[in-house]
């Protein structure tokens, strides 16, 4: 075997104008020290970013190839993922400029940060084995706790950011566990080697511990448990609504859209193959059952909206589990319904972050510049000074109950429960059935507030004069409306979507 | 006439956005412009019924469902949704109750607003209602139904709480997580169906081909489950009362008159039509719960004292007959469960409107408070009167049929199971008339209350022309009702040999 691969770069291509994207940003930051350029390099290069992942993701390539198999697949999948991750740092940036414009926080940093995070989402959805994958993960999360702190002189900042680190170094060391674990029984971390090896069809390397091995258990165990922190999956998701509320408003849409995805592309990259069903199905579904139900309950009980977000995002996160469920039954493990199961999570990963994104949008354009996300009581009447922005909010919402006119919402859960059935899991099926109301009850709540009578009414009535409208800055304009506008696309057509996920 | 049956629905989504779009200093005109549109949808609808029925066309081997008209498309492959609407003498009539109910409550609202909110928004939800109750009725593919089914909650849930009364909050949020919980039950419980089966078309699915007893059971459970939230049956109805009792008049026109039936409809064409084994299984739990509902909700209404509340549960018995006529699953029960849809609709429509009337002139709703109304506004108590005859089934007026041939119907079907029902249907019926006899007497006689006291005998103009066509309607299904039955005949004969068939 040479000593030196030869490297595809144009497979690289998106993960090498994602990186360019955050160097550049240094370089504007430091070369020129203008805000506005600074924001406008990371837009641009997040674009590009998303522009060269489409181009890319027409063919099927692989590079750094071993024997073993090879640690960087590009492909239709790695495109999609990728396409996410540039679009939601560019609404991301978009949501946080006017902030960024008017406050203390460093907008070169801020960007820097943001584009070392998109780098590690894309080159998340490409990796082929658990080094790169672990790696991918730790670089999109890394950035964030800076993030998640960059709220000068907010104690609840520092404390989200400290919660936030420690909770995730300790799950990541339980997936390098993990990982470590797995290469000592089957002696290989090549995701596609993987699965023949432990389902017993190829010899593992020479002085590993057989296959059957306990050991192999609790490898696998840790490795899902690990990935499952970052998903915010119950009950590892103590950490989000915590950190979430303490962190900048646009910090916490990408915290609960970005990083929650990236931990479901991961979560995914192992369970399709490389892991065997027997042991991750139940844990999966156990998982799922808990996430859905404990984070829809919890968030009957909020009066933060930013704690009510996450809550939910906690909720969906086990919708998004969910179609894995059917691994833990012997008719989910066949090829092609363990293909729907995965393609079902991943599409209903995708329209919860669209519409997710979307309520985050609505919510900072109704709050005042860097303001948090207070509560929902502030959000009182909110719907009536702003008609548009609140119609937006409310078809984001009932889009995340799954209902229309928030169609693409309705189609996700559409995907979801007939994955599970295809399954034959229909107990699983009537849980996120029954779970569904439960989340509407909440959902109603906020959706309601909005269009409440003010409690200190002008005798005029409801109808309010343009004068005392605060303008909506318009980058954060843009980001709601375009954010909006795909989830009416994806709502009407979600055969594009469809297609997409199905690799 | 497939352009037609695009227009049905597209034309009140039209309108809808278009209402709710124009500016709020010109709302008269946005309610205008809305009530125009549902006008257009009326005259789209009817002409439905024109061309080539193909009567003779229902023979053994083809399919139960033979729409009059239908259109096709591909939406969604990878969810099996296919964009296919259809119309035949099962779903017509209840397409034009539909359009004709949201007319009237359109024009309703050009002359009396209820407080809560602009004007033109209340016409924007109702049309947007129009489009899922409508889409419900045409679709003929199973996600499409459900689809359209999910379309009405919202709206109907921001009525409710926008416009409601004092209550409104608890009231809608009961509404919508009740009728959700159907929904989602409707939705495990169409891909039951289609996973089991590869398609999600009716016109296929109709008579259970291919699907074994275990599939066909846990089915026709789940969906009969989610349409009894719906229809509502009883002990799922408990939503009814209180949405009714807090939502505006026009809302409870439509909540009562055309979303009840969506329930009852659905319970037919779906339930029944993909799951007959298991209808056959489940039909004596259905009939049991069915003539419980007919008599629980006599009873409860016998000790109502709030007039729209005691509507509302009368609905809960009506529809009681209803799905007993489905539970008997033959051809004269459906034939009496269709018409009972379409009776009920007209003349709980009118009952609410009328209701609505009493309580915005003397802002009450206690029975208590309202003697001597017959003193005061007579042709308001005269028309009251006359609704709520129709209503108990006097021979002659719309009510009669579907109640009647229920219990007909359960008495064909014999054996002293089937007969008890029917008696025990027969005796709720004597209820009926006992609790609305007693409505007259506390509203009609008496010296006038001091609410009742300042009112004057006139109508205006608007309310006289939404009353008209109900009163209208009620006379006309009672007199000929050949109407209605006369293009169900076949349809339900061909579901009904398909049910039947082993």
């Amino acid at each position: 075997m040479s000593v030196v691969q030869s490297i595809d770069h144009l497979a690289l291509l998106p993960a090498y104008a994602a990186a360019g994207t955050a160097v550049l940003v240094l370089l504007t930051d430091l070369l020129l020290a203008r805000r506005g350029a600074t924001l406008a390099v990371a837009g641009a290069g997040a674009v590009a970013t998303v522009l060269v992942a489409l181009l890319a993701g027409r063919q099927t390539r692989s590079t750094f190839c071993v024997a073993d198999g090879c640690s960087y697949l590009a492909g239709g999948r790695s495109a999609l993922v990728a396409v996410v991750f540039g679009l939601l740092t560019v609404g991301v940036l978009a949501l946080a400029a006017p902030a960024l414009r008017a406050g203390p926080t460093p907008t070169g940093e801020y960007c820097f940060l943001l584009a070392c995070s998109m780098t590690g989402g894309v080159v998340l959805g490409a990796a082929g084995d658990l080094i790169t994958l672990i790696v991918a993960l730790e670089t999109l999360t890394l950035p964030l706790y800076v993030l998640v702190g960059l709220r000068r002189g907010s104690q609840a900042s520092a404390e989200a950011a400290v919660t936030f680190f420690v909770v995730s170094v300790v799950a990541t060391s339980v997936t390098l566990l993990g990982a470590a674990l797995l290469h000592a029984t089957t002696g290989t971390l090549h995701l596609a080697r993987l699965g023949p090896v432990l389902t017993g069809g190829t010899p593992p390397a020479a002085g590993a511990v057989p296959v059957d091995h306990p050991l192999t258990t609790v490898a696998v165990t840790l490795l899902v448990l690990g990935l499952a922190f970052k998903v915010a999956a119950v009950p590892l998701h103590a950490w989000a609504p915590a950190t979430y509320d303490g962190a900048p408003l646009p910090v916490a849409a990408y915290l609960s859209t970005a990083s929650k995805f990236g931990g479901v592309v991961a979560l995914l990259a192992v369970v399709q193959g490389p892991l065997p069903a027997t042991r991750t199905g139940p844990v999966l579904a156990v998982l799922a059952v808990a996430t859905m139900t404990v984070g829809n309950l919890v968030a009957l009980r909020q009066q933060r909206t930013v704690r009510l977000l996450a809550w939910s995002s906690v909720a969906q996160a086990g919708y998004i589990l969910a179609p894995l469920g059917v691994l833990a039954l012997t008719a989910g493990r066949t090829g092609a319904v363990r293909d729907t199961a995965v393609a079902a999570a991943l599409a209903y990963a995708v329209l919860f972050v669209v519409l997710e994104l979307a309520a985050f949008a609505a919510v900072v354009a109704l709050r005042p510049v860097g303001a948090d996300g207070g509560t929902i009581a502030d959000h009182r009447g909110a719907g009536r000074r702003h008609p548009l922005v609140g119609a937006a909010l409310v078809l984001a919402l009932v889009g995340l109950a799954g209902l229309p006119p928030g169609l693409a919402g309705l189609f996700a859960k559409v995907v979801v429960v007939r994955a599970l059935l295809d399954g034959g899991a229909g107990w699983l099926a009537l849980v996120v059935a029954v779970n569904a109301v439960i989340g509407l009850a909440y959902y109603l709540r906020l959706a309601a507030t909005l269009y409440a009578p003010t409690p200190v009414a002008t005798s005029g009535g409801p109808v309010v004069t343009g004068a005392d409208r605060p303008v909506i800055p318009r980058p954060v304009a843009a980001a709601l409306t375009l954010t909006t506008l795909a989830a009416v696309v994806l709502g009407f057509a979600p055969q594009l979507l469809l297609d997409a996920t199905r690799w | 006439m497939t352009v037609l049956l695009v227009a049905v629905l597209a034309l009140p989504l039209l309108g809808a956005l278009l209402t709710a779009a124009l500016p709020a200093r010109a709302d008269r005109t946005a309610r205008a412009v809305g009530t125009g549109f549902a006008a257009l949808t009326l005259l789209a609808a009817l002409p439905l019924a024109a061309g080539d029925r193909g009567w003779f066309a229902y023979t053994t081997e083809s399919p139960a469902i033979r729409p009059w008209h239908q259109v096709d498309l591909p939406w969604v492959p990878g969810l099996d949704l296919r964009f296919h609407l259809g119309v035949d003498g099962i779903s017509y009539p209840l397409v034009v109750l539909t359009a004709l109910l949201v007319l009237l409550c359109c024009g309703y609202t050009l002359w009396r607003v209820p407080d809560g909110g602009p004007g033109r928004l209340l016409v924007a939800l109702l049309l947007v209602v129009e489009v899922g109750l409508l889409g419900t009725f045409l679709a003929l593919d199973m996600v499409l139904f459900l689809v359209f089914f999910e379309v009405v909650l919202l709206p109907m849930y921001a009525m409710i709480a926008g416009w409601g009364g004092a209550d409104r909050r608890r009231a809608a949020r009961k509404f919508a997580l009740y009728t959700l919980l159907g929904s989602v039950l409707l939705l495990v419980g169409v891909f039951t169906v289609v996973t089991a089966a590869g398609t999600a078309d009716l016109v296929a699915l109709t008579g259970g081909t291919g699907l074994s007893r275990g599939t066909q059971l846990a089915a026709f459970t789940l969906l009969a489950l989610a349409f009894a939230v719906k229809s509502p049956l009883w002990p799922l109805h408990t939503w009814l009362p209180d949405a009714h009792t807090q939502a505006p008049t026009v809302g409870s026109v439509v909540l009562a008159g055309v979303l009840l039936k969506m329930g009852t409809y659905g319970l037919i064409r779906v339930a029944v039509g993909v799951a007959p084994e298991g209808a056959r299984w489940a039909a004596p739990v259905l009939g049991v719960l069915a003539v419980a509902a007919i008599l629980v909700g006599s009873l409860v209404c016998l000790a109502q004292d709030e007039l729209k509340r005691l509507i509302a549960y009368s609905s809960v018995g009506h529809m009681g007959f209803v799905l007993l006529g489905v539970a008997t699953l033959t051809a004269t029960g459906l034939q009496a469960a269709l018409i009972g849809n379409i009776a009920h609709g007209v003349i709980t429509g009118l009952l609410f409107f009328l209701a609505g009337a009493v309580k915005d002139r003397t802002g009450t709703g206690l029975l208590a408070e309202l003697s001597g109304l017959r003193e005061t506004a007579p042709r308001l108590a005269g028309l009251l009167a006359f609704a709520a005859v129709a209503s108990l089934g006097l021979p002659g007026l719309a009510g009669f049929w579907g109640e009647a041939f229920a219990v007909v119907a359960a008495v064909q079907v014999g054996g002293p199971f089937w007969t008890t029902l029917a008696v025990l249907a027969a005796v709720g019926g004597a209820l009926t008339a006992a609790y609305l006899l007693r409505l007259l007497r506390r509203v009609t006689h008496g010296r006038p209350t001091p609410a009742v006291a300042p009112l004057g005998a006139a109508l205006a103009r608007t309310e006289l022309a939404a009353w008209a066509p109900l009163v209208l309607l009620a006379l006309v299904i009672g007199l000929a009702p050949g109407l209605v039955l006369g293009m169900a005949g076949d349809p339900v004969q061909a579901l009904v040999e398909r049910v039947t068939s082993r």
